[in-house]
């Protein structure tokens, strides 16, 4: 027991780190998701063309490459980002943004046709009876399937191990390197990290669902 | 075939994305060339290690795959390199042809596990003999004395002479590797960039996110060897890591066997060939003094 003592600060950041990953690009997943949903189903047609193309390039691309191309590819025509960190949250939201728009235009499509013409006949136009009548009910169906493109982010965190940002899973590296006797210990204390992110999050999502949940 | 044509695509691509490593690969085929003369003759007393290896025609090796000179795939997927001649002329004192060596990639993290588990007979894997280690595994050897060793940009733009110069500086290395566990616990000054392997190192110092890339010398020389023109070795090792072979716990006999053999290939000439044919080949340094056994 002493041996996690020991590297307590170690693994307390480690979780920090993975925890601030999966929040930032949680939410900027969802924002930009949410922006290209709105593409999706806009009556712009080169909007519509643009978000398709993001949505199918993000989606059917490996992470890794996602990472890689961030990381050493965008430095061949001298863009780089501020940090590893940086780079991380801009590889893991670009990415999980594609699900979130899916996710979302499922709950869209699911939404009665009827909704979005009576809010026309309302006189709104597409701005507005798509912020006000049409996502807010199309959020609430979507609670499952966010959920669990949240929880799949909070995984895929850990490719940032593989790209100089010390989270949870670099450190299960360092630590079970460096401790070849306790290996047992450095993988229980890194899946625990991972269940202290996803398991509350499968309950908070459980709860929103029931509370959120549409009563036809 | 759409669908050959698609493959034949995506292994050319994969063919451009490694290319990298491949002028190290290519001088490593001079290793394939490189052969040990099997013992005809061999008995072993019943029950011990080598009589169960010997008669399963079969000796299960843990290398590394990407390190150059000493345990890197070539493009058919077999690993060549220095820690691979050494498997091959322990096989040799077993009785078994090079054929008979079955090759299971190990990276530094699942080294002690895959000898715990009995996956592999032995790990050969420019392994560092240390304490820690020695809980759980046993090691025979060293048949290599590696060092820690900088590599900078061509031209050394940072003047960096050894590690005490990394103070302020960008310096990248591997995640869990004994090298930068030195640098953070020694020369907390320097700002450590961790990667899960070596090559994203090198690409980052050719970017130049970092300033100077730290490991033992023989991977460094590996990396270097891959692109002269933009690398260049510090060439002022500041630690001693002994390279061993790794296996199980407690086996004594087999330990004492595999001290011998690597005693007897110091003395005929068989280590030096090894080294010669590979990471003697990348360097173009003649074979260094073999080191001690340490039969501890």
């Amino acid at each position: 027991m002493s041996f996690l003592a020991d590297n307590f600060p170690l693994l307390r950041d480690a979780f920090l780190t993975t925890l601030a990953l999966t929040v930032v690009s949680g939410l900027l997943a969802l924002v930009l998701g949410t922006v290209l949903v709105a593409m999706r189903v806009s009556p712009v047609v080169a909007l519509r063309g643009l978000a398709t193309f993001y949505v199918e390039t993000f989606r059917n691309t490996p992470l890794t490459v996602v990472f890689f191309f961030l990381a050493f590819g965008i430095v061949q025509i001298d863009l780089q980002f501020p940090s590893r960190f940086i780079t991380a949250v801009a590889a893991l939201s670009l990415y999980t943004a594609a699900f979130v728009c899916e996710a979302l235009r499922s709950g869209i499509n699911a939404v009665p046709p009827g909704q979005a013409e009576a809010a026309r006949a309302l006189g709104l136009d597409f701005r507005q009876s798509l912020t006000t009548v049409v996502l807010p009910q199309a959020f609430r169906t979507v609670v499952p399937p966010l959920g669990n493109v949240w929880i799949a982010l909070a995984k895929n965190t850990s490719i940032a191990a593989g790209f100089a940002v010390t989270d949870l899973t670099a450190t299960l590296q360092r630590l079970a390197n460096a401790n070849a006797d306790q290996l047992v210990l450095v993988f229980a204390a890194v899946v625990v990290g991972y269940l202290i992110i996803t398991l509350p999050s499968a309950w908070g999502i459980r709860v929103l669902e029931r509370r959120l949940a549409v009563l036809r | 075939m759409r669908l050959t044509r698609y493959a034949a695509a995506a292994a050319a691509l994969g063919v451009v994305l490694t290319g990298c490593s491949s002028e190290a690969g290519d001088q490593a085929q001079d290793a394939a060339e490189n052969t040990v003369e099997v013992q005809e003759d061999v008995s072993f007393e019943a029950g011990t290690t080598m009589a169960e290896i010997n008669e399963a025609g079969v000796l299960r090796v843990g290398t590394k795959i990407d390190q150059p000179g000493f345990g890197l795939a070539n493009t058919e997927g077999t690993p060549e390199g220095f820690d691979v001649e050494m498997a091959k002329i322990i096989a040799a004192e077993l009785g078994l042809s090079e054929d008979q060596i079955e090759f299971t990639e190990t990276v530094s993290a699942n080294r002690e596990p895959f000898i715990q588990n009995g996956q592999v007979d032995i790990v050969i894997a420019t392994y560092t003999i240390n304490d820690t280690r020695k809980q759980v595994v046993d090691f025979a050897g060293p048949y290599y004395e590696a060092g820690q060793d900088i590599m900078v940009a061509s031209g050394n733009p940072e003047g960096i002479e050894g590690p005490d110069d990394l103070a302020g500086l960008n310096v990248c290395s591997v995640e869990g590797s004994t090298p930068a566990e030195n640098i953070r616990t020694n020369y907390p000054e320097a700002t450590l960039t961790l990667y899960d392997v070596y090559s994203k190192c090198a690409d980052d110092l050719l970017n130049g996110n970092v300033d100077a890339v730290t490991t033992d010398n023989v991977i460094l020389t590996g990396l270097v060897a891959g692109n002269p023109d933009a690398f260049e070795l510090v060439g002022n090792p500041f630690t001693e890591e002994p390279y061993g072979i790794g296996l199980t716990l407690g086996d004594t006999e087999f330990r004492d066997f595999l001290n011998d053999t690597l005693e007897q290939s110091f003395e005929d000439g068989s280590w030096e060939a090894a080294w010669d044919a590979t990471a003697g080949a990348i360097t173009g340094e003649p074979a260094p003094e073999p080191p001690a056994v340490d039969r501890y």
